[in-house]
């Protein structure tokens, strides 16, 4: 490793440890869904540890609890995590081009909302060791709490347990407001998605699917919707976002 | 059919993985087709608002506590309060809410 690496992977740890810190907080209430789901604390901290995805590891838990098939955990992962495509497309221009396929290979394992957000904030080209750092602290944060949230989540009282279950929604809230209050159709996708997913509940119409099954069907259905009617411009959103 | 939480994990970690790796490692250049990058855009927004309400009303002992916690995240995220201390203060509303002697 390099001098430069060195500092770059330091600066990563730096930035990257209040990211940890939060991570294991939401992380303890994702063990209790997966302790929820049947999920025992290694088999919860071996999803934390290979996921890096709060969304996507909830869904898979859902599923994981209904029982579904594996083809719906395959197609449910890869919908609630698209927007780790559309990350990793933004980070790609953020390398430099030269960049070797191990590093491209390497940083793509925990490309979240966070660690892609410190690492396009970033001036100039990404040195990968930047993100390694910041990776090297974030991973165990947010395992540890994943494993933590399933053994505490134990001896914790219901009333408790309940109301940490709720952080997980809470967080979601603040991935999809903050965009909605900047962004009137963002706001608008997410009304519709609340009101769709109360009806799609209520309805005896939708009722032989499954929760993943609904949630999958009003994910496309809102975003084509969205998409065709008004049409948006990510690179422009996502340099708007490294400019504040 | 009996299903191995393993193998559910599995599928999990790669496609995960698959999705990010793939951009970095085989586009290096933009999307052009505007419809799916439209469509990518607005798919977590979506996503997230369905998997959030109603199941957040589920997920206390008592519905009324889930929708105060929802209101209440709203009200914070839009405050512009951190990710950390949204979920936070979520859980605290919905523990709060139980305790209290409604009905």
């Amino acid at each position: 490793m390099t001098t430069e690496n060195k500092i770059c992977f330091r600066h990563g740890m730096r930035d990257g440890s209040p990211i940890a810190l939060g991570y294991f907080a939401v992380a303890f209430t994702l063990g209790i869904a997966a302790r929820n789901a049947g999920l025992s604390a290694l088999q919860a901290l071996v999803a934390s540890a290979l996921n890096n995805a709060s969304a996507g590891e909830y869904a898979g838990f859902a599923l994981i609890a209904a029982g579904s098939t594996y083809w719906e955990t395959a197609i449910m992962t890869l919908v609630v995590n698209a927007r780790y495509l559309l990350m990793s497309c933004a980070l790609s221009q953020k390398l430099q081009p030269d960049t070797p396929l191990r590093h491209r290979m390497l940083i793509a394992y925990d490309v979240t909302d966070e660690i892609f957000g410190i690492c396009v904030a970033q001036p100039g080209h990404l040195n990968p060791w930047y993100a390694y750092g910041a990776i090297a602290v974030a991973i165990p944060g947010w395992a540890l709490g994943t494993y933590f949230g399933v053994i505490m989540g134990n001896v914790l009282p219901t009333r408790v347990v309940s109301a940490l279950s709720v952080g997980l929604y809470g967080m979601f809230l603040a991935i999809i407001i903050p965009p909605a209050r900047k962004n009137k159709v963002i706001a608008g996708v997410v009304a519709a998605g609340f009101a769709a997913s109360y009806l799609a509940n209520r309805l005896p119409l939708l009722d032989g699917l499954s929760t993943g099954m609904k949630t999958i069907i009003l994910t496309i259905v809102l975003a084509l919707l969205a998409a065709l009617l008004f049409p948006a411009d990510i690179v422009n959103t996502e340099e708007k976002k490294e400019e504040r | 059919m009996e299903h191995n939480i393993w193998i559910y994990l599995l599928i999990m970690a790669s496609v995960s993985y698959l999705i990010r790796m793939a951009p970095l490692a085989l586009i290096r250049r933009e999307i052009t087709n505007k419809l799916l990058r439209s469509f990518l855009f607005y798919v977590p927004y979506a996503t997230l608002a369905v998997m959030t309400f109603p199941a957040i009303m589920e997920a206390t002992q008592r519905p009324v506590a889930g929708l105060c916690a929802l209101v209440a995240g709203i009200v914070l995220a839009w405050k512009g309060c951190s990710l950390f201390q949204v979920a936070v203060l979520c859980c605290a509303v919905a523990f709060v809410v139980e305790l209290l002697p409604i009905y």
